[in-house]
């Protein structure tokens, strides 16, 4: 079973999201990443998800969510070309001796140190999901504390 | 559920500095602008009016001439609403769940969207059998529920339930109204979204403090003044594909129209039948469809699926060309998915694109509502010289088959001397001349309803289909009566359906609503048993409806239980039993003679199965017909 990102643009109001949710759900897929922000259009927001599922079921599930009401439109971009990223922050244990070694790593992948304190800092980055585990798997020596992810977002190349 | 707290009133004295409407409501006791008396006949004469006064102001600008709607705490002001309405009848089921039911009769009769209301909590939830029945069905429903104030949601208060939440698997969309302003075009909106396209139920969810504010009120022109985005008309098929189908059907050697529940809702019968004129080919019938295609004609299959036609059944597995309309290829249909019409190039025409490719893999999937597809295929083939496909030898094998099998239905009358279920329907088909509406419970009853009822209209077979609820059968007849109140219509019930929603005699006989009952009452929940006979050695695990160690049967009468015509006559309702084949068709004609509701408690012996039978996930090569 392969991965796929679902964007769908929907209409901005109360219960929609969970409408798009208990559709996955109610079929029995593990949401892995959601990310809900209105547009630029303030009346619609964009829902991207991704989802670890087989392609007939998923492909049965975008049907019937391009179906719902509040959907105005809803693709899975796993067929086409479209970039993808998703930012973290993770809170790092640290010392006087390790912060300094920290910084470095953070440095190769263009993260940012966004907190400081005396035992730990946070680090904040973006990239794909490649990225993200390879920088928290560099880091976990160190301790990791805490991690928030943004969920992927997602958007077509080209027009 | 009509039990209320007082937490209401407290709460209307409650701070409410962020809402004008709440500042009105706060102070009912002393502002001038009493409700007025023909406020929801004439909007016109007043500027202001209450919440639940324009929910029925609504309705009725929609059309709406019947609710089904039981009274409680949080709908209380759309019932006395509802008092001061001159345009609507509202009718009182004795549970939510026959409301629903109700108001489903109401719209699969007429096709026009059924309205039912209930209170708050328990009331609301007794609605979701109904609600979740209509969406498999796709029949437009419209439920009204009353919500605990807004100052009380999320608080657990007394019959609160979040209806919106527990609803949204099983509704085509749901609204939660949370400013009075809104009623008008969330109502408009709910039919539309109700009514177009592909039918289905929609639920409004309306807080009780929504009902109470005072405002002015802006209703819409039309459906189509409220704008719902999404709800696109479905495209008007490409001719090119359309002249292809043509060209694939002058090609077909066995080809056969399979048509489902979406030529009933899109009106297509008219289309159907001139499309299957100009073609030739043979139609077979979902259940849904049932009443699309004349029986009696020698085109039709009549029904096919998991207790449907051999013949039929037989034609789709050996048919070369498959044209769908308006059918979802339901697992009851097709059996064994990997051996369905496996030699056939199929055609899907559908107006809801995400059933193309949902169970079966279709070659030619159309998106397009039935009757506009078929009509533009008639005028396509007519204008286009079409050439009609020579069928001969292929109705020819069909013929065959319907001599070998016989054709529609048969039963064996010869191994009793009762009265078998299967008579009691023919009979009834044969006294009514298949003129009457008849509505089902769920079960083998419901099966041999249309194996011996020959149904050759449109909305004349009422029955739960994808849902398969026991209990839908009495409620139902009662909406389709109401809705077609020229017309005969008749429950044909079996005793383990009928006792899930008994209390609605209550509704018939109060309500005067001449329905008749023809319960086959065999003491079990008899299609559990035939499976259990079939594949679980006979063992009856809690499919025995009376005492277990005294049977009650045409044999022992002493054992039948309970005595539905002393429940009936407890109820008002004139009732009979019969035992012997002799006092039948007697029975069934004082039945349909009577001028009030009746029930005819017809006592058949168990152990009869429904055949043929395809059993699950078989392919239709492997029908029983013993």
């Amino acid at each position: 079973m392969k991965k796929h990102t679902l964007s769908a643009l929907v209409e901005n109001k109360f219960g929609v999201l969970a409408r798009v949710a208990g559709m996955l759900s109610g079929r029995g897929f593990n949401i892995e990443t959601l990310n809900v922000g209105p547009t630029h259009d303030p009346q619609l927001s964009r829902i991207t998800a991704t989802v670890v599922a087989d392609e007939a079921a998923l492909d049965r599930c975008v049907r019937a969510l391009g179906k719902l009401v509040s959907v105005i439109s809803v693709q899975d971009f796993t067929t086409v070309d479209y970039v993808a990223r998703e930012l973290v922050m993770v809170k790092i244990q640290s010392t006087k001796e390790t912060r300094s070694e920290i910084i470095e790593v953070a440095d190769i992948f263009r993260a940012k140190i966004i907190d400081v304190a005396h035992t730990s800092l946070v680090v904040e980055f973006t990239g794909n999901d490649r990225k993200i585990a390879a920088f928290l798997n560099i880091i976990e020596p160190y301790g990791i504390l805490e991690v928030a992810r943004t969920g992927q977002v997602a958007l077509t190349r080209g027009h | 559920m009509v039990f209320f707290s007082t937490a209401p009133s407290f709460f209307m004295l409650a701070d409410n500095n962020t809402s004008t409407y709440s500042n009105i409501m706060a102070k009912p006791k002393t502002d001038v602008r009493k409700p007025d008396e023909n406020a929801a006949a004439s909007p016109e004469k007043t500027a202001f009016m209450r919440g639940a006064d324009v929910v029925v102001r609504t309705l009725e600008l929609l059309g709406v001439d019947t609710v089904f709607a039981y009274p409680g705490g949080a709908l209380l002001e759309i019932s006395q609403a509802l008092t001061r309405t001159k345009k609507i009848r509202t009718i009182l089921p004795r549970h939510e769940q026959g409301g629903g039911f109700m108001a489903q009769g109401y719209a699969r009769a007429t096709g026009r969207p059924g309205v039912c209301m209930a209170t708050s909590g328990p009331g609301a939830t007794n609605l979701v059998t109904p609600i979740a029945d209509a969406f498999m069905d796709s029949i437009p429903l419209v439920a009204i529920t009353g919500q605990v104030f807004q100052q009380l949601i999320g608080k657990n208060a007394f019959q609160e339930a979040d209806f919106f939440g527990i609803t949204l698997p099983i509704v085509k969309h749901s609204f939660l109204v949370l400013k009075p302003e809104d009623l008008p075009s969330t109502l408009f909106k709910a039919f539309k979204i109700a009514t177009t396209g592909r039918p289905g139920p929609v639920v409004v969810d309306i807080p009780k403090d929504v009902q109470q504010a005072y405002f002015v009120p802006e209703f819409p022109e039309s459906l189509d003044a409220v704008d719902v985005p999404s709800l696109t008309p479905p495209p008007v098929p490409d001719d090119a594909v359309l002249s292809e189908i043509l060209d694939t059907i002058s090609k077909a050697k066995s080809p056969v129209l399979y048509v489902g529940g979406g030529v009933i809702s899109s009106g297509a019968t008219a289309a159907l039948r001139e499309f299957a004129r100009l073609t030739g080919i043979p139609v077979a019938s979902t259940l849904m469809g049932l009443g699309a295609f004349p029986p009696d004609s020698p085109q039709s299959l009549y029904w096919f699926g998991m207790h449907g036609t051999v013949a039929g059944n037989w034609a789709v597995y050996h048919s070369d060309l498959l044209i769908a309309v308006g059918a979802r290829f339901d697992d009851r249909i097709t059996g064994a998915i990997e051996t369905f019409a496996p030699k056939a190039r199929i055609v899907h025409i559908d107006i809801d694109r995400s059933e193309h490719h949902k169970n079966v893999r279709v070659h030619v999937p159309v998106e397009a509502d039935a009757k506009v597809a078929l009509e533009r295929l008639c005028r396509l083939a007519q204008k286009s010289g079409f050439q009609k496909p020579d069928l001969t030898e292929w109705m020819g094998t069909i013929a065959g088959w319907k001599r070998q099998h016989p054709f529609p239905f048969t039963y064996n009358s010869e191994k009793t001397p009762h009265i078998l279920p299967q008579q009691a329907v023919e009979i009834l088909n044969e006294e009514t001349k298949g003129g009457a509406i008849i509505s089902t419970g769920v079960g083998q009853h419901q099966m041999w309803t249309p194996q011996f009822y020959h149904f050759k209209e449109p909305r004349t077979f009422i029955s739960s289909m994808g849902a398969g609820t026991m209990g839908f059968g009495l409620p139902a007849a009662i909406g389709a009566k109401v809705a077609r109140p020229e017309s005969l219509v008749i429950d044909i019930d079996g005793d383990g359906s009928f006792l899930m929603n008994i209390q609605e005699l209550a509704c018939m006989a109060v309500e005067k609503i001449p329905v008749k009952i023809l319960l086959l009452n065999n003491q079990h929940l008899g299609m559990v048993m035939q499976w259990e006979d079939r594949f679980y050695e006979g063992v009856r695990g809690q499919t025995i409806l009376g005492d277990p160690k005294n049977i009650g049967s045409p044999d022992n009468v002493g054992g039948l239980y309970p005595d539905f015509v002393k429940i009936a006559s407890g109820f008002g309702i004139a009732g009979r039993r019969v035992l012997r084949r002799e006092e039948l068709r007697e029975a069934i004609r004082e039945m349909i003679a009577h001028p009030g509701p009746y029930l005819l408690d017809v006592v058949v012996p168990n152990g009869e199965h429904v055949l043929p039978f395809i059993p699950q996930r078989r392919s239709a090569l492997g029908i029983l017909t013993e």
